[in-house]
């Protein structure tokens, strides 16, 4: 079935909704706007506005709303329009959501998703074009998922509302109109397992949500020269599947990790330090990263694709891996 | 008026009095350590508020916390392991004197971001509406709160979607040092606050117990009769400094402020109207201090000899496996 990013989303949901009267969709403009990029179509109309809330304009507030529901049982999902705006509600993830299990001593527990699109679109500016999934990533007691294709996106979707605990979900704007094959049926994907999306024996790239599309397109390209890249995505970034990753560097020898959000202190850092770790020995060279650039997003055009990985920076970061092994 | 009532609800207050008093003395002997916020004079308003409610109602309080935590019935011996940070207490050790958590109790904790648990209340009020549970919420707050952005979000939602819970502002007139006179614009009428979201609101005085319960109870009734919020103010004083790092006067208030307020002790002020009342003796206050000193010395007792919790707990509650 060839659907989009979106209506995987869509599917998740529904399905998730339908099987367990716990789970409810809270957020901005959810109900009868049917979302800020129409994730939620339907959804006022078949639930209700009893499961389908639309919300005053307060991250804080809903965020730890459903946060409060979670405590006592129900199963929330938290849509954020962008997750630029669930800054304003990170006092509730980072000290609500993702603590209270621990500082109960695992009487409570937080069981719901908080999802919606990050990273940059297209001429959306600094305050609206941002990459914050390290910032998730750096907190214990949450889960953070990012996923790339309308496959993915489904299956981990639904794994996600069944989880027992507070799970980031970070969809992407350009990524809800792309199309991919899911499978028919129910089905889930588990979180915490990385997928290789393309085998090669060269050189490994690791790449997530959008970057994943980038990285692809570049292995092509590196096929036609030659160079077989086997590209990885991680597709849960905590906990991070490295098992597969290493045993992908222990094959290839080489790894280049490409990755949108601003280079300091950045996911692919931490990616990078684990596999020095792991797999030191098996390496012909250093590893390379590939990022987005340490400036607030410029809004104009040729500034804006300046700041983010393309093809060409791709492929000069592997030929770079080959040229000093 | 009933003796066995004002005995009771007496005994909860001394209890509260007392286990404060031990735990800034186990404080100053390095049993307890971090922050440590006592709730000494301010007791009759857990006491009351909790008192007009059911075992399924939800609690959730600030990081002064110990008094409701107490006062909704958790073991005094786990409550202090906690402060220990023994394995035996409450929360394992993890939580401490700010993040006391009894979930049997429907205790949901005490948070120490300023404002930041309002939502978790709204959260809890919302669960037990669309559970059609008929259960309210009691949240607990310092006037400190009031102005935050999160209390007001709070606020908006409760009253927007009608939810079952119940603001209880404990207002002791200071954030730490800063009178609430540098802190909130309508200083004077903080309940006017809530009442500007369309949410019913009341002062009590809440240095009185039956005052303070008699109130609640209504408010309870209506709560739960007709799913909307509530805000109550309660007028109060902290007898002891923000913490333990901070005395009980220090330059932001007077010995003299402190020892006048003192006067209206909220402890002295129920034993006065039982006596008044003729239904109760000196030998009962005699009795019931002995009950609650014994309890609180077992607390220390079983606090003292409980273990630490074992290094492979570290790792332990991090994530529901």
């Amino acid at each position: 079935m060839l659907i989009s990013y979106r209506e995987a989303l869509n599917q998740a949901m529904r399905e998730e909704m339908r099987r367990d009267d716990r789970v409810f969709l809270i957020g901005e403009e959810v109900g009868y706007y049917q979302g800020a990029f129409k994730v939620s179509k339907g959804f006022v109309e078949e639930f209700g506005p009893q499961r389908v809330l639309d919300t005053p304009i307060t991250e804080a507030g809903f965020t730890g709303l459903a946060i409060g529901a979670a405590m006592a049982g129900l199963h929330p999902i938290v849509e954020l329009m962008t997750f630029n705006f669930g800054i304003l509600a990170l006092d509730q993830i980072v000290n609500n959501a993702a603590k209270i299990r621990y500082m109960s001593g695992g009487q409570l527990s937080v069981p719901l998703v908080i999802r919606g699109p990050g990273s940059a679109a297209h001429q959306l500016a600094a305050q609206h074009s941002q990459s914050l999934e390290a910032w998730f990533c750096h907190v214990p007691g949450l889960k953070v998922i990012a996923p790339a294709t309308p496959h993915d996106a489904k299956g981990l979707l639904k794994s996600a509302i069944r989880d027992p605990n507070p799970v980031i979900f970070i969809e992407a704007q350009l990524l809800y109109g792309t199309k991919g094959e899911v499978a028919e049926g129910e089905y889930t994907i588990p979180i915490g397992r990385a997928e290789v999306k393309r085998i090669g024996h060269d050189v490994t790239i690791v790449a997530y949500s959008k970057m994943l599309l980038l990285a692809l397109e570049a292995a092509d390209e590196l096929a036609r020269e030659g160079i077989q890249a086997e590209v990885v995505d991680p597709r849960t970034l905590k906990p991070l599947d490295l098992e597969t990753i290493a045993a992908s560097v222990k094959k290839t020898g080489r790894l280049v990790i490409v990755e949108e959000g601003w280079r300091v202190a950045g996911l692919g850092a931490q990616i990078a330090e684990s596999l020095y770790t792991l797999v030191f020995d098996y390496l012909d060279g250093p590893i390379v990263r590939v990022t987005g650039e340490d400036v607030p997003m410029p809004y104009t055009r040729p500034l804006e694709d300046a700041a983010i990985p393309d093809r060409p920076r791709v492929l000069s970061a592997v030929r770079a891996v080959f040229k000093r092994t | 008026m009933d003796r066995q009532d004002l005995l009771s609800l007496y005994r909860q207050m001394l209890l509260i009095r007392r286990f404060e008093e031990k735990s800034a003395e186990m404080y100053a002997l390095a049993k307890i350590a971090g922050f440590l916020h006592l709730y000494i004079g301010e007791e009759a308003i857990a006491v009351g508020a909790i008192a007009a409610i059911r075992p399924d109602d939800y609690v959730i309080s600030a990081y002064r916390d110990h008094g409701h935590c107490l006062a909704r019935g958790s073991d005094p011996g786990r409550v202090m392991a906690e402060l220990f940070g023994k394995a035996t207490g409450l929360c394992k050790g993890k939580g401490g004197s700010m993040h006391l958590i009894d979930a049997r109790r429907n205790f949901m904790g005490g948070y120490a971001i300023v404002g930041g648990h309002l939502p978790l209340a709204t959260g809890l009020a919302f669960a037990a509406q669309y559970r059609k549970r008929g259960q309210v919420v009691l949240c607990f707050f310092g006037e400190g709160a009031v102005p935050s952005g999160q209390a007001h979000e709070a606020f908006n939602l409760a009253a927007l979607w009608k939810l079952p819970v119940i603001f209880v502002c404990e207002n002791n007139r200071y954030a730490m040092g800063t009178p609430i006179k540098l802190g909130i614009a309508l200083y004077s009428n903080v309940a006017e606050t809530a009442r500007s979201y369309g949410i019913q609101a009341e002062r009590v005085d809440g240095m009185d117990v039956l005052a303070v319960r008699a109130l609640m109870r209504g408010v309870v009734e209506k709560v739960r009769a007709t799913q909307g919020p509530y805000f109550v103010e309660a007028m109060t004083y902290r007898f002891m400094g923000h913490s333990m790092a901070d005395p009980a006067h220090g330059h932001y208030r007077t010995k003299e402020e402190v020892d006048e307020e003192r006067k209206r002790d909220p402890v002295l002020l129920l034993r006065q109207t039982i006596l008044n009342a003729g239904l109760g003796t000196e030998a009962d206050f005699k009795q019931l201090e002995k009950e609650v000193g014994e309890i609180v010395a077992a607390a220390v007792k079983f606090a003292d000899e409980s273990p630490f919790p074992a290094p492979s707990a570290l790792y332990e509650d991090v994530y529901v496996e």
